[in-house]
C-alpha cells in the first residue's frame, strides 16, 4: 500500500528518451556521407536507421507522457518535465524530415560545399550530444535538489551547449553563402530544397539549445 | 472459573490473530522502506523486524497499552457488569481483525489502530451508552491522528533539507556524507533510547532517575555512533559504480544510517502497534482474573511478551513475501531519503507511544514521505493514492464500529 503512493518516476525514462534521439541525430553523419558519394544503398540503410530510432523515440515519448499523470506530484513542474520530452523528441523528429527529403528527391549535394556541409551536420550531432550529456545529469539534479555544486556543473555543461549552438549558426550562414555562389550552375527547384535541407539540418541544434533552455528553467525552479 | 477460562482463552486467541495480522501486513509498511533502498536484504530485515518489534512491544508498548486497555471505555459504568467490558473487548478484537481481513484482500489502505479504536468506542457507545465512552480521550486520539502525520512530514522535511544543504549540494558529497552521517545516527539512536528509557522501562519494572536517563540514552548513542563511523570508514569508492551514478558512494554510507533507523522504525511501530492487540486481551484478563473493572492491577509483561511473539510469527510466515512485494516497488526511496522518512516517523511514533497515544503507523510514514517530497527529495508522488490511503481512516472507523457492536451482541447472548 504505502509502495503505491509512488508514482512512476520519469528521470531515467528522460534519460533514455534523449540517448534515442542523440542516436538517431547522429547517424545523419553516415547518412550525408553515403547522399554524397551519391551510395543510395548505403544511405537507404542509413535512413532506415533513422527511421527506427525516431519510431523508438515517439514510442517512449507516449510512454512517458502515459505515466505521467496530473495527480504525480514531483520536485519541478510536469509541465517543464514534458516540454522538455517534446524538444528532445523534436532533435529525432528533424532527422527524419532532413533525410526523408534528401533520400526521397536523391538530392545531389555539390561537391565544392560537400566538406564544409558534412563539418555542419558534425556539429549539429555534437550539440545533440551536448544535450543528451546535459539531460544524463537530471537524475543526480534530483538527487541534489537542483542547487549547490551539481546545479553548477550542469550550467557549465549548458553554457557549452550554446556555445556549439552559436558555431552551428555561423556555420549555417557560411554554408549559405557558399551555395549562393554555386546556386547559378544548378537546378533551381533543387537549390531551393537544398536550402530547405540546410535550415532544418540547422533546427537539430535549435532544438539541442531548446534542450538546454528547458533544463536551466529546471535549475531556476 | 470455568467461564473465566473460557474469556481468557478466546482473548487470547483473538489477540493473537490480531498480532499475527499485524506482524503479516502492518510490519511491511515499516520495513519496506529500507528494503526498497536496498539498505537491507528481506533476510536482514527480517531480522531487524522481528528482534526489534518484539524489544518495542515489551519495552515501549506498556503505554499505549493500557490506553487501549483503560482509556476508552470508562471502567466506572461498568463495576457492576464487568462482563460487559468482557464481551465488548472480545467484540472488538474480533471486529478489528475481521475487518483487517477484508481490507487486505481487497488491497484497501487501512490502519490497524484506527480499526481497533474504532471498534472499542462502537462497542462502548451503542452496547452500553454514550456516556461509557471517555470522549476527550477519543478526542485527543483522533486529533493525533491528523498531528501525527503532519508532525513526521514536517521533521523529515528539516532532515532532508539538512542533508541537501550539508552534504547533496555539496561540492564533495562523500566527504561530506562520512562527516555529517555519524551525526545523524547518534540522533536518531538518542531520541529512541531517551524516550523509550523515560516513558517504557517503568512497566518493565525499572525506574531511573531523569539525569541518568539522559546519560545513559547519550551513552548508547554515542557507542552506536562510533559503531556507525567504523562501518562507514570501511567503505570504499567504487569508481566504476560511480561513473553510472555520482551519489553511488555517499547512498552506500546512508545506508549504514539507514540500517539505524530501520530498528528504530521496528522498535517505534512495535512499541506503538502491539497496543492494539494486546490492550484489548489485557482487559480482558484484568476483569476475568479480579472480577472487578479498572482494578489497579498492573499489565503483566508477559501479556506484551505474547503480542511481540504473535507478531514476530506473523511476520514469519506472511509479513516475508509482503515485505519483498512492497519493497520491489519502493526504488525511488534511496538511503538517503529513507532514512529521513524513517527516522521523523519512527521519532514521532515513539513519542507518541511514550505518551500512550495509539497513532496510524502506516499514515505517519505516508507524512514523512510527503514531507521528503517537499523538501524535493523524490521524483514522483502519486497524489491520488495518498488521498485514498488518508480517506480510508474516515471509512475505517465506522466499519471497526459497526462489526463490534454487531459481535458484541452476539457475544451477550451465546456467552455465559
Amino acid at each position: 500500500m504505502l509502495a503505491n503512493i509512488f508514482g512512476t518516476s520519469p528521470v531515467m525514462p528522460l534519460e533514455k528518451h534523449v540517448g534515442i534521439a542523440y542516436k538517431c541525430v547522429k547517424e545523419l553523419n553516415e547518412f550525408f556521407a553515403a547522399a554524397i558519394a551519391e551510395d543510395w544503398d548505403r544511405a537507404s540503410e542509413a535512413r532506415d536507421r533513422v527511421t527506427q530510432l525516431e519510431h523508438e523515440a515517439d514510442d517512449l515519448k507516449k510512454e512517458i507522457r502515459i505515466k505521467l499523470p496530473k495527480s504525480l506530484f514531483m520536485p519541478v513542474p510536469r509541465e517543464d518535465l514534458l516540454e522538455l520530452l517534446l524538444v528532445q523528441d523534436k532533435m529525432a523528429n528533424r532527422a527524419k524530415d532532413v533525410s526523408g527529403i534528401v533520400f526521397g528527391r536523391r538530392m545531389v549535394i555539390p561537391t565544392s560545399i560537400a566538406d564544409e556541409f558534412l563539418e555542419f551536420v558534425q556539429r549539429n550531432v555534437d550539440a545533440a550530444k551536448q544535450a543528451r550529456k546535459s539531460v544524463r545529469e537530471l537524475d543526480e539534479l534530483f538527487t541534489s535538489g537542483f542547487r549547490g555544486a551539481e546545479a553548477a556543473l550542469v550550467e557549465g555543461l549548458l553554457e557549452e551547449l550554446d556555445q556549439i549552438e552559436t558555431d552551428t549558426d555561423d556555420r549555417q550562414a557560411a554554408l549559405r553563402w557558399s551555395l549562393f555562389e554555386v546556386e547559378k550552375e544548378y537546378n533551381p527547384v533543387d537549390v531551393m530544397f537544398l536550402y530547405q535541407v540546410i535550415e532544418m539540418t540547422g533546427e537539430i541544434a535549435d532544438m539541442a539549445e531548446r534542450v538546454g533552455r528547458r533544463l536551466e528553467l529546471l535549475l531556476s525552479h | 472459573m470455568e467461564e473465566q477460562i473460557i474469556y481468557i482463552g478466546l482473548a487470547a486467541v483473538f489477540g493473537i490473530f490480531m498480532a499475527w495480522g499485524i506482524g503479516a501486513n502492518d510490519v511491511a509498511n515499516a520495513m519496506a522502506t529500507s528494503v526498497g533502498s536496498k539498505a537491507l536484504t528481506i533476510k536482514q530485515a527480517i531480522l531487524v523486524a522481528a528482534v526489534f518489534e518484539f524489544l518495542g512491544a515489551v519495552l515501549a508498548g506498556g503505554e499505549v497499552t493500557s490506553t487501549i486497555r483503560k482509556g476508552i471505555v470508562d471502567a466506572n459504568l461498568l463495576s457492576s457488569t464487568p462482563e460487559l467490558l468482557v464481551y465488548g473487548m472480545l467484540a472488538s478484537l474480533l471486529s478489528a481483525g475481521t475487518w483487517l481481513l477484508i481490507a487486505s484482500r481487497n488491497g484497501w489502505p487501512v490502519s490497524t489502530t484506527h480499526s481497533i479504536v474504532g471498534a472499542i468506542v462502537g462497542f462502548a457507545a451503542v452496547g452500553i451508552g454514550i456516556d461509557a465512552v471517555q470522549w476527550g480521550q477519543v478526542g485527543t486520539i483522533v486529533v493525533s491522528w491528523v498531528v501525527s502525520p503532519l508532525t513526521a512530514g514536517f521533521i523529515a522535511y528539516l532532515i532532508y533539507m539538512s542533508v541537501q544543504r550539508l552534504i547533496l549540494s555539496q561540492e564533495d558529497p562523500l566527504a561530506r556524507a562520512k562527516r555529517y552521517v555519524p551525526i545523524y545516527i547518534f540522533f536518531a539512536a538518542f531520541t529512541i533510547t531517551l524516550v523509550t528509557i523515560l516513558k517504557g522501562l517503568k512497566h518493565v519494572g525499572m525506574d531511573i532517575s531523569l539525569t541518568n536517563s539522559y546519560l545513559l540514552a547519550t551513552g548508547i548513542a554515542v557507542a552506536i555512533a562510533l559503531f556507525g563511523m567504523v562501518m562507514i570508514q570501511r567503505i570504499k569508492p567504487d569508481p566504476k559504480a560511480e561513473k553510472k551514478q555520482h551519489f553511488y558512494t555517499v547512498e552506500k554510507v546512508f545506508a549504514v544510517l539507514m540500517v539505524v533507523t530501520a530498528c528504530s522504525m521496528a522498535f517505534a511501530h512495535g512499541s506503538n502497534d502491539v497496543a492494539n492487540a494486546i490492550g484489548p486481551l489485557a482487559a480482558v484478563i484484568s476483569v476475568a482474573q479480579s472480577g472487578i473493572v479498572g482494578a489497579q492491577s498492573a499489565l503483566p509483561i508477559w501479556v506484551l511478551f505474547i503480542g511481540g511473539v504473535g507478531i514476530v510469527i506473523g511476520l514469519a510466515t506472511f509479513g516475508v513475501h509482503v515485505i519483498a512485494t512492497v519493497g520491489k516497488k519502493i526504488t525511488q526511496l534511496t538511503p538517503s531519503r529513507g532514512f529521513a522518512a524513517e527516522l521523523a516517523a519512527a521519532t514521532t511514533i515513539v513519542i507518541a507511544s511514550g505518551t500512550g497515544i495509539p497513532i496510524s503507523t502506516t499514515h505517519t510514514l505516508v507524512g514523512a514521505v510527503l514531507g521528503v517530497g517537499l523538501a524535493r527529495g523524490i521524483e514522483a508522488i502519486d497524489l491520488r493514492v495518498v488521498g485514498r490511503i488518508f480517506v480510508s481512516w474516515v471509512v475505517t472507523i465506522p466499519a471497526g464500529a459497526f462489526l463490534s457492536i454487531v459481535f458484541f451482541f452476539i457475544f451477550k447472548t451465546v456467552l455465559p
